[in-house]
């Protein structure tokens, strides 16, 4: 009887979560498209999510290219094929690991950081005192976060697309003595405009991903310090499951046809 | 005298726990009425009720003459526009400094350039005692004294009908109590503003409250002009405005059921 209890609540606290975040994602939505628009908040926020992330994305995006490289190249060694090392980087990099690692690691530092400060807010009744103020929490604080994160994250990825395969490039001509003007040639000659635009639609995404997962979380944090520890944490966790997720069903969509 | 504010039969529960057990409470127009009460008595909950964030499960809340229970969220903000509230803590946005705090409302509404709403937040900062050199202070960088101040010049600067305060005087010391105390009840004279206080500091409820309300397991069970409180036998209230351990309030579990008697 006690299990059958448990399963029950486990399945009433999942249907109930669900059904709150898919609410508090249409309301979102809907003060998105309605005024006002908080253009100064969107600006800082712009800066706090896009520019001060560049740095993180960039040098995980450098690693990762560099260690693509030495994976295929000794990958490709075995079947003679390591002239593949550029078009592999480069194709590895746009299609997935820009947008995802990007994604994942924009995740850890904006998701969590959105989280604590709507978090804080609701403790402290910030958040109490905006709706007392006439201000719908959700256009001054969700929407702004929710636009920055949906249209700086395409900029990141292609960010992360560039030095990834610059890293690619660095390892292939100091590592493997690759000339590096036919390194540049194979690359451009095999990218495709479907291959980087595809990893820039994934990118939105997970920016939307991104914000709503701390907005929501935050938003409904309760019980001091503790709970604000728990959504920050909540938040990482979810929005990156939902990246990686949601990266495995558009690729589906976007490279079936 | 209209009624500004009146509660009737208002419930709310969360889960298995009811909060509020049918308040009604009925406020006229500028009249200064303090709601009393034990932690847990519902007092916030009655509070939030009445500020539409939260949405009781039964009664009407008449605000001006406007029910506001089931109220769209545009037409509660119309409603807001004429309301203060001091919370507890100050509630200041910590990533806006002390100026852009205070003239909040007339900043988000467009009703306030730039210049105007500076002017505002000084005029608001000196109703409360405070400077100008204070406008460009972010929150965390004022003590617990001076955040309920600046919450206090919030509350007043766009000259609302009605004023809430949430536990003004919590946390703070006696002098700055007693400062508070003073500033709600100078504030309030000036502007003529129906005000609702929550609080279970007596200090304050003598300082400020024409009406003073008691509320015990979700319903109001004494109300009565404040210079009736120390005439009264209502052994309820005798015990708490005397802070006595024991008494029909059980401290441990609140469990005594109460009648509901008021003043003369």
């Amino acid at each position: 009887m006690q299990a059958i209890a448990t399963i029950g609540s486990f399945f009433l606290g999942f249907f109930f979560q669900t059904g709150l975040l898919t609410l508090f994602i249409v309301r979102a939505v809907k003060a998105l498209v309605t005024p006002p628009v908080y253009a100064r908040l969107i600006g800082q926020q712009i800066m706090r999510i896009g520019y001060y992330s560049l740095p993180v994305v960039a040098l995980t995006s450098f690693f990762t290219g560099g260690a693509l490289a030495i994976q295929i190249y000794y990958g490709g060694n075995q079947f003679n094929s390591e002239a593949i090392v550029s078009s592999i980087v480069a194709l590895g990099i746009t299609r997935e690991l820009g947008p995802v690692l990007g994604g994942l690691m924009v995740a850890g530092r904006v998701s969590a950081a959105i989280a604590a400060e709507i978090g804080t807010m609701r403790v402290t009744e910030q958040i109490d005192a905006l709706t007392t103020l006439s201000t719908d929490p959700f256009k001054y604080l969700v929407a702004p976060r929710v636009i920055a994160a949906t249209l700086c994250m395409p900029v990141l990825a292609l960010v992360a697309d560039i030095i990834g395969v610059m890293g690619g490039f660095v390892v292939g001509t100091q590592s493997f003595g690759f000339n590096a003007a036919i390194y540049v040639q194979q690359t451009v000659n095999f990218l495709q405009p479907d291959d980087v635009i595809s990893g820039l639609i994934k990118a939105a995404v997970f920016g939307f991903i991104i914000a709503i997962m701390g907005c929501y979380h935050g938003y409904h944090s309760k019980g001091g310090a503790q709970g604000v520890g728990r959504a920050t944490t909540n938040a990482v966790v979810a929005s990156s499951i939902l990246i990686l997720a949601a990266n495995y069903l558009m690729t589906s969509l976007l490279f079936s046809a | 005298m209209t009624g500004m504010i009146t509660l009737a039969d208002v419930t709310k529960a969360f889960g298995a726990k009811q909060v509020l057990k049918g308040v009604d409470l009925n406020i006229e127009k500028g009249q200064s009425v303090v709601v009393i009460g034990g932690s847990g008595s519902g007092k916030s909950v009655m509070l939030k009720s009445i500020l539409g964030l939260l949405k009781p499960d039964s009664g009407t809340i008449h605000v001006d003459g406007t029910q506001t229970v089931g109220l769209s969220r545009r037409d509660r903000a119309q409603i807001d526009a004429n309301i203060g509230m001091l919370f507890q803590n100050g509630a200041l946005f910590d990533s806006l400094p002390v100026w852009r705090n205070v003239a909040f409302r007339g900043l988000q509404d467009n009703t306030l350039d730039m210049d105007a709403a500076r002017d505002i937040a000084v005029t608001s900062l000196s109703q409360v005692g405070l400077g100008p050199e204070l406008l460009d202070v972010f929150p965390a960088a004022l003590s617990g004294g001076m955040q309920k101040r600046v919450g206090l010049a919030r509350a007043i600067a766009s000259k609302p009908d009605v004023i809430f305060f949430d536990e003004p005087t919590t946390g703070l010391d006696p002098i700055m109590t007693d400062v508070i105390n003073h500033l709600i009840r100078d504030c309030v004279r000036e502007l003529g503003a129906t005000t609702l206080t929550i609080t279970h500091d007596m200090t304050s409820v003598r300082a400020i409250a024409d009406k003073t309300a008691l509320l015990y397991q979700g319903r109001i069970i004494w109300q009565g002009a404040t210079d009736e409180l120390e005439q009264s036998d209502d052994p309820f209230l005798n015990q708490f405005i005397n802070g006595l351990a024991h008494g029909p309030i059980d401290v441990e579990g609140q469990t005594v059921e109460a009648t509901v008697t008021s003043g003369a």
